[in-house]
């Protein structure tokens, strides 16, 4: 997949830092700026405590920057309120967490269907595009099992399935291997690579080295500050606050 | 924008609920024994009610005692109650049937089945009825025939028991005329009683002619003064007992005193609004219990979770379509709640009318809003949790 030339970034983040309130206050993330474009498969490295997560929940809506402004494809997300940023956490955002997070209860098809829910499917379409999304990760014959019949590799296919019934924007993957053993971890880095080459925008935060060799442009995080990394990708460094900027 | 249609909802709910079906049914406990506990409370009262209402009715509203009051203030033994006082009540307008009765001056352990005097003998009451009182007292017969003019006319000492005194009496049937022995004096025992609704006392004692009485031991004393039994039309009663003194006495009625009957309508109100005041505040407590039962188990499952909380909200979920979730399944499970235990207590009210051979009475309306209340309960102790699920951070959610 490559980037196309001159068009806007899925995500810019400007001088966007975070500082957990406490007491005591914590910076976590000091001010930085990115930018990630459509097509792109980028991967955030680094040490446990370097602030990947909050990056991450900042980058996902799921919490606010205490400084600088989020655009997501080219609308401030910083003054949105409540309800729009929901809307497009539902339609341009989906989520892969290294803990699955899926329903027990539900069979997989239903698990991937929750995620219609919210971003208003019409009911009638959705079983099918969710049956769909499961094929498209290899999982079609396994649509009607409980999560408690899935292999860890399995489940994560299902979280990766309801992560993209929706066509998002954006793919966001929070250590989606951590759980994992080595043999599936590559099935799950394959999977990526290749919805990746399908043309999806993926920003997957890892440790793994499997994991981040797949991507095509590298960012390390330490300390709360992005510092100097394998950049493959169409982004250069900018000198001043440690960022990558277009 | 993103949105939960109330179809959607229904199904997260139902899914909700289901997925711990053990639980659901448990919470819902609380709510069951409440509804049920009112419905039942309420219907058992009701049906009770309208039992109470026909005894009074068929018992209380037809009839009217007139008391010798003239004997009672006399400072001798008199009977102010003329021999043809049940044919004078008899001519007012609504009397079925009368008659006059007194307790015998007797000695205690009077009466007794061997001759011999009142020595080893039983405490049995001794009552003078006038030929038309057992009739218009509603006397069921055993066995045997009651008292009548005849035996009144001719002072046959003949006497009618009531069961209890027949079984002390060692009485049990009347082929071989079997005698009794009242002060010594013996009396043939022509009928057993099985029941008298109206005169308790003869249930359990003996009944002779009132002639008989009179000549034997004289008026009856002013501790004991007669009374009469008019037996009324339902409605009549209150007429009948202002006309009785001057039908009976037209020579001196202040001689005589007539009971009305009490305003039954309004006793049967005051009792049944007693009792379903002291129902009802148990049933409410149940409920608050219920209501208690729920909050705190939706509490604990808000907690519980958090995970799919923040999963909810990463999927696009404002935090008041979070609330609206759960406050929906503590309504519905006050709602099912509502229907099982609106079920169990009409089967409650029908399993008791039927052992008891009652008209089950129960207003529907009481059984209608049943679920509704219990709907009620839930969606009120919902909201707690509901605003603790609302504000909880997707971030944190999904630590947990």
């Amino acid at each position: 997949m490559t980037v196309a030339a001159g068009a806007p970034p899925v995500i810019r983040l400007s001088g966007v830092g975070y500082t957990y309130q406490g007491p005591p206050p914590v910076r976590a993330l000091l001010p930085m700026d990115l930018a990630i474009f459509s097509g792109e498969h980028v991967a955030i490295m680094g040490p446990s405590g370097s602030g990947k997560s909050t990056l991450l929940n900042l980058i996902g809506l799921l919490d606010r920057p205490t400084a600088g402004r989020i655009e997501i494809n080219g609308m401030d997300m910083g003054a949105a309120s409540e309800r729009t940023r929901a809307a497009v956490r539902a339609r341009e955002i989906g989520f892969v967490f290294q803990a699955f997070h899926l329903l027990p209860h539900r069979t997989a098809v239903e698990n991937v269907m929750l995620a219609q829910i919210y971003s208003d499917v019409p009911r009638h379409r959705r079983r099918a595009e969710a049956e769909a999304a499961l094929a498209q990760v290899g999982l079609a014959r396994r649509a009607y099992a409980l999560p408690t019949a899935l292999s860890g590799g399995e489940r994560q296919r299902v979280a990766i399935a309801r992560a993209l019934v929706n066509h998002p924007s954006l793919l966001l993957c929070d250590e989606p291997t951590g759980n994992l053993d080595s043999a599936t971890t590559g099935e799950i880095a394959d999977l990526l690579a290749a919805l990746h080459d399908g043309g999806a925008t993926l920003l997957v935060i890892t440790h793994n080295p499997i994991v981040a060799g797949r991507a095509a442009r590298r960012i390390a995080i330490r300390d709360g500050r992005l510092v100097d990394g394998a950049d493959a990708g169409p982004g250069r460094r900018e000198g001043g606050r440690g960022a990558f900027v277009t | 924008m993103s949105r939960l249609r109330p179809r959607d909802l229904g199904s997260e709910v139902l899914a909700g609920l289901l997925q711990r079906p053990g639980r659901s049914a448990l919470t819902m406990l609380g709510t069951v024994l409440g509804i049920g506990a009112f419905v039942a409370i309420v219907g058992l009262s009701q049906t009770a009610s309208g039992q109470i209402g026909k005894q009074f009715n068929a018992l209380g509203a037809t009839q009217v005692i007139v008391n010798d009051s003239g004997a009672a203030h006399s400072q001798q033994p008199t009977l102010d109650f003329p021999a043809d006082a049940s044919a004078r009540a008899g001519r007012i307008h609504g009397v079925i049937g009368s008659g006059v009765w007194w307790q015998v001056p007797l000695a205690r352990a009077a009466v007794t089945s061997l001759p011999g005097g009142s020595q080893g003998g039983l405490g049995l009451p001794v009552t003078a009825v006038s030929p038309g009182l057992l009739t218009a007292s509603g006397a069921r017969l055993a066995s045997g025939v009651l008292l009548n003019q005849f035996y009144e006319t001719r002072r046959q000492d003949v006497a009618v028991i009531g069961r209890t005194a027949a079984a002390q009496l060692h009485i049990s049937n009347l082929q071989n005329t079997p005698a009794i022995f009242i002060g010594g004096q013996a009396f043939t025992v022509v009928g057993i009683i099985a029941a008298d609704p109206r005169l308790a006392q003869l249930n359990f004692g003996v009944a002779i002619p009132a002639s008989v009485a009179l000549h034997l031991w004289g008026p009856p004393s002013a501790a004991g003064a007669a009374q009469m039994l008019i037996h009324t039309r339902l409605g009549a009663a209150r007429v009948v007992a202002a006309q009785a003194p001057v039908a009976i006495r037209p020579d001196d009625p202040r001689l005589l005193s007539a009971a009305a009957p009490p305003d039954l309508a309004h006793l049967q109100h005051s009792v049944t609004t007693n009792l379903n005041s002291l129902f009802l505040a148990l049933a409410g407590i149940s409920l608050v219990v219920g209501a208690v039962g729920i909050a705190n188990t939706t509490l604990v499952a808000v907690l519980e979770r958090a995970g799919e909380i923040g999963l909810r909200r990463a999927l696009g979920a404002r935090p008041r379509h979070i609330g609206i979730q759960f406050l929906a399944e503590s309504t519905a499970l006050g709602l099912f709640g509502g229907l099982v235990g609106a079920s169990l207590g009409v089967a409650a009210v029908l399993v008791v009318t039927i052992e008891h051979h009652w008209t089950a009475l129960l207003d529907p309306r009481i059984v209608l809003a049943a679920p509704v209340a219990g709907a009620v309960i839930g969606l009120l102790a919902g909201i707690y949790p509901a605003l603790r699920a609302s504000a909880m951070e997707p971030v944190e959610a999904l630590r947990q």
